[in-house]
């Protein structure tokens, strides 16, 4: 029964290391940039979160309505501003400035927030449970954040696939210089990507705030968990995503379980599993 | 004497430090189909592209419609009213038969063209259209490429070698709709290698040569021995 | 018949870099003499980010592989020697050139995993890695798991005949090491290897269809930047004496510093990385206390250099005046045909 409940856990916290994933994969799918930056973004959405709920006094669940347009907001601006400039074919500047922007961010969190470590609070919805067989117990928020976290897989696959806008996206990524013929501006276009991918981004920082302690060093280790869903899950749809998260998740919840300091472990190893046995992932783009 | 629809002056193009086009004139009147022949590595491709915005030009080295555009970017370009037909095709990968034609259509400019007319005209592409658009033969694939340049509408419609690659019964085929895009209100400009197809669809011809007009008349006066000159180099 | 053509590598800048070099050399082999103990620590830093930053740039500026997991090595190599010594009993400076070796070895199975991922990916990968090494060193209690162990004051005794003439040995030893660092990477870009690199360098697929293969010349320079960076970690944290995960495996203190060294100095040149130390600790002199801002400025820095100087200073010097430091070039000289003249 133990087991199951661990399962269970490894389950839920997969879809919050699934959406880290799907921001990440959205754009490399769109514009071939890794941003090393990713995780850091979503601790400043954290902090905006905290922000946010520190002025407005709102329940942190609530927060995301503000902290969502905020990232977004501010992803545009990145794209357009800084990131669009160095998109190429040559792969160290988009790297090197994302790692610079890692480190920008961290170091600014760190002066603004010191280092202290925070959480929000969202009342009693955080030690919620309800029991669903004999000795399985579910806590409420987990379950509402994987919840969550299924439906902005399933919006982004909706996006993706029965809008214009996911039209236009699929297009600039299969091929920049004709989608400029049909009318679409790149600038505009990757712009995009990146402020809905902020857009998850700001969703999965609140979550996290509220569900750990986080401070600012804490990004580097979500940017990786993010990468090792996606690697996991193969580049082929949002929802192999998905199964990368729950994969990592299971992994690190078994590896908590056989002995606490081997979680992270435990995940990195399925990690280096999938790389050395499947290295396209579970779910590879099949190539048409 | 009308005001042409394009007026290209005294083109240059450049790839780097290397020049593609010299000094390259040319107008399109309304309703005319005008074709550019020349051997491979004549410039035929770059003035298309020129043309249609992928390749940055002097401002006022081409007008359309009266205003200078050559330095506007191809985004922008479309949504005056030129559209391309890229060279290969280039279809989305990604994307259905349908979605291709639906994209080309993201500009949304007014006109006679939708998803509806472009099955009338190639009603094969309707029995196709969820298919993934890599999947069809290259004739089909080169009527999709033809109809999302439609979907916007275009006044002016440029052609950029349509017969590559296909069998000449597929080439008569599509080539038997350009009356059919003429009738509804584009321009056409034709680049090809096939000269007999290039002359019996056009009006007027260009014969480029290393980057510079060689040869330039109505279709049914050119004499062959003048043609191949003008290919080839005297 | 003698070949019609040979290969000039040097030019008269790099001849006076050269002559330069080898004075300073001089001198700072003698820093025992007029310098003090901070004098020698500062250096001693000094000769190991430029090793750093000139390995990360062979790696990363010649070979395209961008890694933001160097630091696995230099952890790897410090634990080596930290194990070694303590748990084997080997002479610690015998213990360098061992961590080396033995993290060339690990950096076979790695490489042949990382090399799955491209680009971007890639870069991530090697961070993975890091994590992996950083995770087992805590996991080893023998060596003080979570919190690291010091160096047992036998051991460091036992080194030389007094604190002085230890501290000397391990300054020597640090500048032997950049020295060596330095020379094999430059015999290591004249060799036949360094055409293919630059090759590979301007264009992978062109690389390729010329008969280089591309995949083994990325494997040996992946294999000797890991026995080179872990060499010397090892002998960064030999001289500081105790080890603990955290630092062992800085991403802040191996990789973010040592890029953007090289990215401000200059990727993709060899003089670029020891530019890059010398502005760095003349920014570190000046702004120390600023702590996180410090790196924030860093970072901005290396940004806006990346963007509008993606050559760096030292590329910014080459453009404009053409110099080179090291006998790098390759000219062709023709000889002139005894037949026709």
């Amino acid at each position: 029964m133990e087991w199951v409940n661990i399962i269970i856990q490894g389950v839920l916290i997969g879809g919050l290391y699934a959406m880290f994933a799907a921001g990440l994969a959205l754009i490399f799918g769109v514009m071939r940039l890794v941003n090393i930056a990713h995780g850091d973004l979503i601790v400043l959405a954290a902090y905006i979160a905290l922000m946010t709920t520190d002025t407005l006094g709102l329940n942190p669940l609530l927060a995301i309505v503000v902290v969502v347009p905020i990232m977004a907001a501010i992803g545009y601006g990145l794209q357009r501003g800084l990131l669009n400039r160095t998109l190429g074919d040559d792969v160290l500047p988009p790297l090197l400035v994302t790692f610079g922007l890692s480190v920008i961010i961290q170091n600014a969190l760190l002066e603004l927030f010191t280092a202290d470590s925070r959480r929000l609070k969202a009342g009693a919805i955080e030690v919620a449970s309800f029991q669903i067989g004999e000795g399985i117990w579910i806590g409420v928020l987990p379950l509402l954040q994987f919840v969550v976290a299924i439906s902005v897989i399933a919006g982004l696959q909706l996006l993706f696939y029965r809008t214009a806008l996911g039209r236009a996206f699929r297009a600039t990524s299969d091929d920049q210089s004709v989608a400029q013929l049909m009318g679409l501006d790149n600038r505009h276009i990757f712009a995009l990507a990146m402020a809905l991918s902020l857009a998850v981004v700001a969703v999965a920082g609140v979550f996290l705030a509220v569900r750990t302690n986080f401070d600012p060093a804490i990004g580097p280790a979500r940017l990786i968990f993010g990468f090792e869903a996606v690697i996991i899950g193969g580049l082929g749809s949002m929802w192999g995503t998905l199964a990368g998260g729950i994969i990592l998740g299971v992994s690190q919840a078994i590896g908590a379980q056989i002995n606490p300091g081997w979680q992270l472990l435990a995940g990195h190893l399925a990690f280096l599993i999938i790389l050395a046995v499947r290295p396209e992932g579970l779910f590879p783009k099949v190539q048409g | 004497m009308p005001e042409p629809l394009l007026d290209v002056r005294a083109l240059d193009a450049f790839y780097g430090d290397f020049q593609a086009l010299f000094g390259v004139s040319l107008h399109v009147s309304p309703g005319e189909v005008v074709a550019v022949i020349g051997a491979n590595g004549a410039g035929k491709s770059t003035l298309l592209n020129c043309i249609a915005g992928a390749i940055r030009s002097r401002r006022d080295a081409i007008l359309f419609d009266g205003e200078p555009i050559g330095d506007q970017a191809a985004h922008a370009v479309v949504g005056r009213g030129i559209a391309l037909v890229p060279e290969g095709r280039r279809l989305f990968a990604s994307l259905s038969v349908e979605e291709n034609l639906l994209i080309g259509g993201q500009v949304g400019r007014a006109g006679p063209w939708n998803l509806a007319r472009i099955y009338d005209l190639f009603p094969v592409l309707a029995e196709r259209r969820q298919v993934p658009s890599t999947s069809l033969s290259g004739g089909q694939q080169q009527m999709v490429a033809i109809g999302r340049a439609l979907m916007s509408n275009p006044k002016l419609l440029l052609c950029d070698e349509i017969s590559l690659g296909l069998a000449p019964i597929v080439v008569r085929e599509v080539y038997a709709r350009l009356p059919s895009i003429v009738a509804e209100g584009s321009s056409l400009i034709i680049v090809e290698q096939d000269i007999v197809q290039a002359l019996k669809a056009a009006s007027h011809v260009y014969c480029l040569q290393e980057g510079r007009v060689a040869l330039t008349g109505s279709a049914g006066t050119l004499t062959r021995e003048a043609i191949s000159a003008a290919y080839f180099g005297a | 018949m003698s070949a019609a053509f040979h290969v000039e590598h040097a030019s008269r800048s790099s001849r006076i870099g050269l002559a330069g070099f080898a004075i300073a050399l001089v001198g700072l082999a003698a820093a025992p003499a007029w310098g003090g103990r901070d004098d020698l620590r500062l250096l001693s830093e000094i000769y190991a980010y430029v090793a750093l930053a000139s390995l990360w740039n062979l790696l990363a500026g010649y070979a395209g592989l961008v890694s933001v997991g160097q630091q696995a090595y230099v952890g790897l190599g410090a634990y080596v020697l930290f194990g070694a010594t303590i748990l084997f009993g080997m002479p610690p400076l015998v213990a360098v050139p061992v961590a080396g070796v033995i993290a060339a070895v690990i950096s076979l199975p790695v490489a042949g995993l990382m090399f799955r991922l491209r680009g971007h990916y890639f870069a991530i990968g090697t961070w993975v890695v890091a994590e992996v090494f950083r995770l087992l060193s805590s996991q080893i209690s023998a060596l003080g798991g979570g919190s690291g162990i010091s160096l047992p004051a036998g051991i460091v005794t036992a080194m030389a005949s007094s604190r002085q003439m230890r501290e000397f040995l391990i300054y020597w030893v640090a500048l032997a090491l950049v020295v060596v660092v330095l020379a094999a990477i430059v015999l290591l870009l004249r060799s036949r290897y360094g055409l293919a690199l630059t090759a590979i360098r301007d264009n992978e697929l062109a690389a390729r269809s010329n008969g280089i293969d591309v995949t083994r010349t990325k494997l040996v320079v992946y294999v000797l930047t890991a026995f080179g960076t872990a060499m010397v970690g090892a002998l960064i944290f030999l001289q500081k004496l105790r080890i603990s995960p955290d630092t062992a495996f800085s991403v802040n203190d191996w990789t973010a510093f040592v890029i953007f060294i090289t990215v401000i100095g200059g990727i993709g040149r060899v003089e670029g990385p020891i530019i890059g130390t010398v502005v760095f600790f003349l920014l570190r002199q000046t702004l120390a206390d600023l702590g996180s801002l410090y790196l924030l400025m860093l970072g901005a820095v290396a940004i806006a250099v990346m963007l509008f100087a993606p050559k760096g200073i030292w590329g910014l010097l080459v453009e404009r005046f053409g110099w080179q430091l090291l006998p790098l070039e390759r000219r062709l000289r023709l000889t002139a045909d005894p037949r026709t003249n």
